[in-house]
C-alpha cells in the first residue's frame, strides 16, 4: 500500500466531485486502519462513496477481490468485499447459479451491495440482496475486525446491510448464491397504454412471475401519460432455453464527455417515443440473453458521459401501497408540471421490508427517474422530497446527491433505531460520508473549525445551502 | 502445463494465476506470507472450479534464499514434475523514497537482484535436471536505460535482465527457454497512486501477452506491447537529452 496523490473522484452521476485521496490495495485490512470510507466501483449515483471535507481518504476494495469459498451443495460464496458482480455472473452462471438479487449494472462490489441493500426485478418474491447475506467481516470504529451475521452480533449486521458504509469497513461477503435451472431468462413484455393501467399490470403480473420491471414514457402527457412497457421474466426452463451457453458480450463506449445540452427535453421526448414504439407488437414473449436483460445499460460503458460535464443524478423513490394507485399518475403529473423530463423512467414492484434497517424498499411502487443536473435540479428533488413525504414513501441513498437533511429524517421513521446502533459501535462518528455529512448532519470535519471546500457541490451552487445540523 | 507461480498474491501475477487456471493449467504457488498465498490458491481453485487443496502452496521469500529449496521441493511433490516456473514478486518504491530510506532500498536491491537471481538459479538447476522446460521472469523496462524516476529500482532490473539474457544464452540449447518480461506502466497496487502514462496496461491484458509469449518460447516480451516502441526510442535518446528529460 502507498499513499495515492489527490485525484478528482464522483459518483456514477460525476455530481459532486471532489479532491480524493483513493487507497488501493489488494489487502483490504490494511488501508481500512483508520480510514472513515471504503468505496468499491463507484456506481452509486451520488456522494455516498466520497470522503467528507476533513480526510480526503478513501479505501478502494476494487483490488481485494479474491474468493474464498464456495459450497456447490448451500451455494454459499465467500468472497473478499471488492469482487464485483460482473466477475460472479461470469464465473458462476455457467455453474448453474446466480446472484439471488442484482441491480441494474454489473459493475458493482460485493460490498458495495451490502452497503446500498441493492434490490432488483425480483423484490416482490425475494427481497433485497442482505436477506441472502450469510455473514459480513466488519472493520469497526475502535479498529477491531468483527464477525456479524443474523445471529452474531445482529444489530451491527442490520445498521450495516443498507447502511452505506457507516458502520465500518465490509471486508468480507458470505451470501447464498441462487440455484438456476439454465443461464437464460424466458421473457414477456407488454405495451401499456398508461399510467394506471401499467401499474395495475405490475401488481397483477407480480403474483405470477418472479421478476417484474418497466420502463414508462414520462414526457407524454394527458391520456397518454405514463404508457409504458411492461416486462415480466423467469429464469427459463431447460427444455425451453437454448443448448449452448450465452455468448460473451461486447460492450460499447461513450469515449468522452457528449455535450451538457444533448439531452434536453426534445431528445428525451423522441427517445421516449421510440422506446415505446420500438414494441411494435403489443405483446412479445421469448427468450433472451441475461446480460440484455439484467443489464441492458452496460451495453455501453460510460453512459454517463453522455450527460456531459454538468452530470446526472437519478431520483428513486419508494411510493407505499397505502398511497393508493394513483399515486405513480400523481407523481408524474408533478414531475410534468416541474417540466422535468427523463429519458429513462423505471417502475418496479415492492415486496416487504428486509433485514437492513436503512434499506430502501418498502410495500409499494419504486420509481427511478435520471435528471441532466442544472441550476433548478435541486429546487426539483426538493419538490419531489416534499411529494413523497406526503405520501409516507422514501428516497434511496444509493441514488442520492441532492435530499436535505430535514427531508431525509421526514422519510425515516426507523433512522432512531438506526443511529442508536451506530452510536455504540461509532460514538464519534468516525465513519463518514459526503453523503453522511450531507442527509445524517453529520461533523464534514471533525477536530477542525474548517469550513468545507465545496467543490461543484449541488446543494451550495448558488442556492440555499441545505441545513446541516452540527455534533459538538 | 505445470507451473510454479511465485508473486500470485497481488497485481500481475494474482492476473496471471486466475488466467493459468481458467485455461486449465497446474498451478503451485509461492509467496512470501503462507497464510495469504495459501488465500490466493483457494481463489484460483474456486475461479477454476476445482476441488479444494488442488492448487497447492509454499511460503517463499525472495529476501531469504533457504526458504528457495524447500518450497520448490514442495511444488514438486505436489504437481509431479514442474515445466514452468514464472517469478513475478518483487519490490517497488519511488526513487524519493529509495533515497530518503537507504534501509529500504538495501532491501529492494537484494530482493530484486540478488534473491531473485539465487532463485532463478535454484529453478533452472531443476529444471534443467528434468529435462528442461520454461523460466519466465518479471524484469521491468525500468531495466532499459537509466531514468531520473527509476534510478535503484531500474539499476537492480538492469541486472536482472542481463543475468536472464546470459542465461537464455548458455541454456538454450539444453532446452530452457527464458523469458524475460518487461512490464511499462501497468495499473496494479504497485503504481497505484502514481499518474498513469499514456499506454498504461491492465494485469489481465498483461497476462494474456505473458501466457502467448511462453507458448511462443519469445525469449523477450514487453508488454503492453507499445513499450517496445516506446523503449527503443528511449534508448536512441542522447543524453544530454537524458540530462533534461524527468521520465
Amino acid at each position: 500500500m502507498r499513499r495515492s496523490r489527490e485525484e478528482q473522484l464522483s459518483g456514477w452521476g460525476r455530481v459532486p466531485t471532489v479532491s480524493a485521496q483513493q487507497l488501493l490495495s489488494e489487502d483490504l485490512a490494511a488501508i481500512t486502519r483508520d480510514v472513515p470510507l471504503s468505496r468499491g466501483l463507484g456506481r452509486s449515483y451520488g456522494d455516498a462513496s466520497l470522503p467528507a471535507m476533513g480526510d480526503p481518504r478513501v479505501a478502494g476494495s476494487v483490488l481485494a477481490d479474491r474468493i474464498l469459498s464456495f459450497d456447490p451443495d448451500s451455494g454459499i460464496l465467500r468472497a473478499e468485499a471488492g469482487l464485483s458482480l460482473r466477475e460472479m455472473v461470469r464465473l458462476f452462471l455457467p455453474r448453474g447459479f446466480f446472484t439471488p438479487v442484482s441491480p441494474g449494472t454489473q459493475f458493482v462490489t460485493l460490498g458495495g451491495m451490502v452497503a446500498a441493500d441493492i434490490h432488483g426485478k425480483n423484490h416482490h418474491r425475494d427481497g433485497c440482496f442482505g436477506q441472502h447475506v450469510t455473514s459480513l467481516r466488519i472493520r469497526v470504529a475502535d479498529g477491531r475486525i468483527v464477525d456479524c451475521s443474523p445471529t452474531k452480533e445482529r444489530d451491527l449486521f442490520r445498521a450495516t446491510i443498507g447502511g452505506m458504509g457507516l458502520t465500518g469497513h465490509i471486508l468480507e461477503v458470505a451470501v447464498r448464491l441462487k440455484r438456476i435451472p439454465s443461464p437464460w431468462i424466458y421473457f414477456e413484455s407488454v405495451r401499456v397504454p398508461d399510467i394506471d393501467a401499467y401499474v395495475a399490470a405490475l401488481k397483477e403480473s407480480s403474483a405470477s412471475w418472479p421478476q417484474t420491471v418497466g420502463f414508462i414514457d414520462c414526457t407524454k402527457g394527458g391520456r397518454h401519460l405514463g404508457r409504458g412497457i411492461l416486462i415480466k421474466g423467469r429464469w427459463a426452463d431447460p427444455k425451453e432455453a437454448p443448448s449452448f451457453p450465452p455468448p460473451p458480450k461486447h460492450e460499447r463506449n461513450v469515449p468522452f464527455d457528449l455535450p451538457s445540452g444533448l439531452i434536453n427535453r426534445l431528445s428525451i421526448r423522441m427517445f421516449n417515443a421510440l422506446t415505446y414504439w420500438k414494441h411494435r407488437a403489443p405483446v412479445r414473449r421469448g427468450i433472451i440473453h441475461p446480460e440484455d436483460y439484467f443489464y441492458p445499460l452496460d451495453k455501453v460503458l460510460h453512459w454517463n458521459r453522455a450527460y456531459g460535464k454538468r452530470g446526472l443524478t437519478q431520483y428513486q423513490c419508494v411510493l407505499p401501497n397505502e398511497a393508493g394507485p394513483s399515486v405513480a399518475r400523481r407523481f408524474l403529473e408533478l414531475m410534468r408540471a416541474r417540466h422535468a423530463a427523463s429519458p429513462v423512467c423505471v417502475i418496479k414492484d415492492c415486496g416487504p421490508e428486509g433485514i437492513g434497517l436503512l434499506s430502501f424498499p418498502r410495500p409499494g411502487i419504486s420509481i427511478a427517474v435520471d435528471f441532466a443536473v442544472n441550476e433548478r435540479t435541486q429546487a426539483l428533488v426538493d419538490a419531489l422530497n416534499e411529494f413523497v413525504i406526503r405520501e409516507g414513501g422514501r428516497i434511496y441513498l444509493a441514488k442520492d446527491a441532492f435530499t436535505r437533511a430535514a427531508h431525509f429524517r421526514a422519510m425515516e421513521p426507523r433512522l432512531a433505531e438506526w443511529e442508536a446502533i451506530r452510536r455504540r459501535w461509532d460514538p464519534e462518528r468516525k465513519f463518514r460520508s459526503r453523503q453522511s455529512v450531507r442527509v445524517l448532519g453529520d461533523d464534514p470535519a471533525p477536530g477542525t473549525s474548517r469550513v468545507p471546500d465545496e467543490i461543484r457541490d449541488p446543494s451550495s451552487s448558488g442556492l440555499s445551502p441545505a441545513p446541516r445540523s452540527r455534533t459538538a | 502445463m505445470k507451473v510454479v507461480l511465485l508473486g500470485a498474491t497481488k497485481g500481475m501475477g494474482r492476473s496471471l494465476g486466475r488466467l493459468l487456471v481458467d485455461r486449465k493449467h497446474d498451478l503451485f504457488l509461492l509467496g512470501r506470507d503462507e497464510v495469504d498465498v495459501a488465500r490466493s490458491a483457494r481463489d484460483l481453485e474456486v475461479r477454476g472450479a476445482r476441488p479444494l487443496n488442488s492448487v497447492g502452496s509454499a511460503a517463499c521469500d525472495l529476501a531469504r534464499p533457504e526458504t528457495f529449496g524447500p518450497a520448490l521441493e514442495a511444488a514438486e511433490k505436489a504437481l509431479g514434475k514442474v515445466d514452468t516456473v514464472i517469478v513475478t514478486g518483487g519490490l517497488f518504491a519511488t526513487q524519493d523514497k529509495l533515497e530518503a530510506d537507504p534501509d529500504f532500498a538495501a532491501r529492494l536491491l537484494h530482493v530484486n537482484f540478488t534473491g531473485t537471481v539465487l532463485f532463478c538459479e535454484a529453478a533452472r538447476k531443476r529444471l534443467l535436471a528434468g529435462g528442461g522446460g520454461t523460466l519466465c521472469v518479471f524484469s521491468s523496462v525500468a531495466g532499459e536505460r537509466g531514468r531520473k524516476p527509476v534510478i535503484i529500482y531500474g539499476a537492480a532490473k538492469a541486472g536482472l535482465s542481463r543475468y536472464l539474457e546470459g542465461l537464455d544464452h548458455k541454456f538454450s540449447g539444453q532446452g530452457l527457454n527464458v523469458i524475460t518480461v518487461k512490464p511499462g506502466f501497468v495499473k496494479t497496487s504497485m503504481t497505484a497512486g502514481l499518474p498513469a502514462p499514456p499506454f498504461a496496461g491492465e494485469p489481465d491484458d498483461v497476462a494474456k501477452l505473458v501466457i502467448t509469449a511462453i507458448e511462443k518460447k519469445k525469449p523477450v516480451a514487453y508488454v503492453p506491447r507499445p513499450w517496445a516502441l516506446i523503449m527503443f526510442v528511449i534508448r536512441l535518446l542522447p543524453r544530454a537529452l537524458m540530462r533534461k528529460l524527468n521520465f
